[in-house]
């Protein structure tokens, strides 16, 4: 029976949904096992939903959750003991922890930042760290990062599994890494949130250009890890995050087409993730230990300080490319470097540059390489060559969004295009 | 928890070498023995002798086949072997990667399964 002053069941969630993820973190430090922290939170949630609303929220809904969610877990651990004696060895151990102070504050988010890290263990298949990281740091079901990630919820689940049995079966220890070895382990946790965001920004392969609501939830980590961990690197990536979502509305026609950044109309632009990308990409340039995240944001970050397409300071973006190939080279950087170079030095230039890298044998099966060859060419009047390049672009290209893009440049030169794939 | 550390490399890389710089590698890995012994990680280590001395046996329907070479023949041949005992996961690694041939090869850690 509900006390009239008592929280409402949908109260009792609300508070349950702002709490889980911390509470997880902990348990999952205090049972030493994902699975039975995953259980212990559900039952500590069923036990919150049956006593709250007659004994009133907690003082502190946080403690008495984690709480809760130990018992729960001795209890399960002992019933369980009786086909099992390891079980009721770690029964003892998880009790006599116990009897120690109730966890602070700064270890709560100490224990969200050992989630993050061991989610994202480089000693995990990236796909496995995707996933875990979606599930245990971020909530999401199962069913939606099937979903957004375009499989099927048994193959996800399998990720999953596979990922809690490795850091079971070598011992993957629940830690936040030292000193020394955080710039080697940061850069698998911006790997995995960059990659969600990308995930979200422009998905893989089929129609829609976007999926909002994973480039919302990479934000989300991204605010997290800085807010937990202020470094450099992790701030540039947010800004470089932000700074690409303000773009979103203009990314696409209203037909769903796709638009250059050139030819976006700017009064679309988010003017609130602007500001807070500038202000996060000048914060992390100006730490010593910027990186590559931190260069990519500055590169946007000039882009966004143009008022007009026309205005932008190519001098600055080739110098900030020059950078970035010191800190992680890469040919899709040159390739970036080299169009560039050609809105400031002209289309000659930037077709030498990709001639170049394309020469190598770099970047062979990457349309946009040949796009970008292709709009120069287009530029100097050498219509076979762009029509060429157009069509082997349109060959590698997955997105259908970007498949259009290719077939309307190729009938503007004359040319029906490929027959679809 | 005990992890066996593979040490794999590609000949050529090791036969490139000067001299000079193959005893070094040489001293620097007996070194780094007796570094893992010191901090009480060190169970066994061993290089091996060239993969043109491997032999491989197998057991089928009770009848003993044995052929001359590795099991596989592979680019990167298994070189040596160290058995460490370390607290977890992170801290093999941090063992491993100090071994002089990770600059070289690689360095597959498995973790022992207790039967």
């Amino acid at each position: 029976m509900e006390r009239d002053d008592g929280p409402t069941l949908a109260k009792v969630e609300a508070v349950y949904r702002m709490e889980s993820r911390r509470v997880l973190a902990t348990l999952i430090r205090l049972l030493g096992d994902f699975d039975l922290a995953e259980e212990a939170l559900h039952d500590a949630f069923m036990a919150a939903s049956d006593r709250w609303p007659t004994e009133g929220l907690p003082g502190n809904p946080r403690s008495w959750l984690i709480s809760a969610g130990r018992f729960k877990a001795i209890d399960r651990l002992r019933r369980r003991a009786r086909f099992d004696a390891s079980r009721d060895e770690l029964a003892r151990r998880i009790e006599e922890d116990m009897d120690q102070d109730p966890p602070e504050a700064h270890d709560i988010e100490d224990d969200r930042l050992r989630l993050i890290f061991t989610c994202c263990h480089p000693a995990l298949p990236l796909d496995g760290q995707v996933a875990l990281t979606l599930r245990e740091v971020c909530g999401l079901t199962t069913e939606e990062i099937a979903h957004a990630f375009l499989t099927t919820p048994p193959t996800l689940a399998q990720r999953i599994v596979r990922a809690k049995a490795k850091i079971r079966d070598a011992r993957i220890p629940y830690e936040v890494p030292g000193r020394d070895e955080l710039p080697a382990r940061l850069d698998p946790v911006l790997h995995v949130i960059y990659l969600v965001f990308n995930e979200g920004y422009s998905a893989s392969s089929g129609d829609a250009l976007t999926r909002h609501e994973l480039s919302e939830e990479a934000l989300r980590l991204g605010r997290l890890l800085v807010e937990l961990l202020p470094d450099a690197e992790a701030i540039g990536l947010l800004a470089l995050m932000l700074l690409h979502e303000s773009r979103r509305a203009a990314r696409n026609s209203p037909s769903g087409e796709l638009v250059l950044l050139g030819d976006q109309d700017r009064s679309l632009w988010n003017g609130d993730q602007i500001t807070e990308g500038l202000a996060l990409s000048e914060r992390a340039l100006s730490s010593p230990s910027f990186g590559a995240y931190a260069i990519q944001a500055a590169i946007a970050a000039t882009h966004m300080r143009a008022r007009r397409a026309e205005a932008t300071d190519w001098s600055r973006i080739i110098a900030l490319y020059d950078l970035l190939l010191r800190a992680a080279p890469s040919p899709v950087v040159e390739l970036n470097r080299a169009v560039a170079v050609a809105m400031r030095d002209g289309p000659e230039a930037g077709l030498a540059l990709i001639d170049e890298i394309l020469g190598r044998g770099d970047l062979a099966d990457y349309h946009l390489a040949y796009s970008a060859r292709a709009d120069l060419a287009r530029r100097l009047g050498r219509i076979d060559h762009a029509r060429a390049d157009y069509r082997k672009a349109l060959a590698l290209a997955r997105q259908e969004p970007e498949r259009r893009f290719l077939l309307r440049r190729l009938a503007e030169l004359g040319d029906q295009g490929c027959r679809a794939e | 928890m005990k992890y066996l550390c593979l040490v794999y490399f590609e000949p050529q890389a090791l036969s490139a070498l000067s001299a000079d710089d193959d005893a070094a590698l040489t001293r620097e890995s007996l070194a780094y023995d007796q570094e893992l012994d010191r901090r009480g990680q060190l169970i066994l280590a061993h290089a091996l002798q060239p993969v043109s001395s491997a032999t491989t046996v197998r057991v089928r329907n009770g009848k003993l086949s044995t052929f001359d070479g590795p099991f596989a023949e592979t680019k990167e041949i298994l070189g040596g072997f160290v058995l460490i005992e370390a607290r977890d996961l992170n801290e093999a690694i941090r063992a491993a990667s100090g071994i002089p041939l990770a600059r070289l090869g690689s360095i597959e850690i498995r973790p022992i399964m207790d039967l």
